[in-house]
């Protein structure tokens, strides 16, 4: 029973499905569909790795981590943007951030 | 075999991490299935031999990035029960979107084999007589040292972003305001005049 690449690829593949299901099924929690996005991240890391291992190059293990600052930045952004959001509304419904009509 | 016995530990334990963090009522358990997700990754990582990943994956994420969705979590005052109305609405065409997505990467990644000539065009190719965290080192601090750089910029913006949005400045609270005392002048403050005598100003 070996371990193959393509083990790890459906892991992930499963991960990130699960990651879009998630943003419809919470479509209304900012905060959910955060986490969301942090789940499909974590499925690109784990594509990133196991090619990085099988392969034996480890560009894609430097590339992780590069993922992990912007998904740490984009993780700030966000949750600041979100509470600045529910001091001025009150909410995070993500109906209501759609008043701009931008 | 322990590897593989190991693999599908994780694995599921992943998968269903990921699972309750979606489905969870409370996103404070969703915030803690996040953090089990993030866990079982790094075991992943580990058994795919990239040590120091997995723990910048434990230290970043679960000690910073998870904890911070914890803190706002707590913080807003939000009946999170109102936000799942009519949740149940968007079932079907999620199933039919992240079905068809898994369809398609599952029949790419289930008939993936590397082929034998990647091998030649590899940039980096694992040292096995260095550890993970020292090859690393070797090749971000100068193969990789713009890319670096940049991410430290790109920490750096955030960071700054998020002070900017989330300062608040209140009024009513006063403050040393040590520019304005020390533009103070006394020909601006200080008026000297000639008093006549028994008349006063």
């Amino acid at each position: 029973m070996e371990i193959e690449l393509s083990h790890y690829l459906s892991l992930a593949a499963i991960l990130f499905t699960i990651g879009v299901f998630g943003i419809f099924l919470n479509r209304r929690n900012v905060i959910i569909i955060l986490m969301c996005i942090e789940l499909m991240l974590l499925a690109v890391n784990i594509n990133f790795v196991a090619f990085s291992s099988f392969l034996g190059d480890l560009t894609g293990q430097v590339f992780t981590m590069f993922i992990l600052t912007v998904a740490a930045a984009e993780a700030a952004i966000g949750l600041a943007i979100l509470v600045v959001f529910f001091r001025t509304k009150g909410s995070i419904g993500v109906e209501d951030i759609s008043a701009m009509k931008g | 075999m322990i590897s593989a016995i190991a693999f599908y530990l994780f694995a599921l334990m992943t998968v269903f991490a990921a699972i309750m963090v979606i489905t969870a009522k409370n996103p404070v358990h969703s915030v803690l299935f996040l953090i089990l997700a993030f866990f079982n990754a790094a075991g992943l990582f580990v058994l795919l031999g990239a040590e120091f990943v997995a723990m910048i994956l434990v230290i970043v994420y679960v000690g910073a990035v998870a904890v911070l969705f914890l803190f706002v979590v707590m913080m807003l005052d939000i009946s999170f029960s109102e936000l799942r109305q009519g949740a149940l609405q968007y079932v079907p065409i999620g199933l039919v979107v992240g079905g068809i997505l898994l369809a398609e990467l599952i029949f790419i990644f289930v008939g993936w084999h590397i082929a034998p000539s990647a091998m030649d065009n590899r940039i980096t190719p694992m040292d096995q007589t260095v550890q993970n965290t020292e090859a690393l080192g070797r090749v971000l601090y100068t193969d990789y040292i713009f890319a670096f750089q940049v991410s430290g910029l790109i920490l750096l913006v955030a960071m700054i972003g998020a002070i900017v949005l989330t300062h608040r400045r209140r009024p009513g609270v006063r403050r040393q305001k040590i520019a304005d005392q020390n533009a103070r002048r006394p020909q601006d403050v200080l008026d000297i005049q000639k008093v006549t005598p028994g008349k006063g100003i």
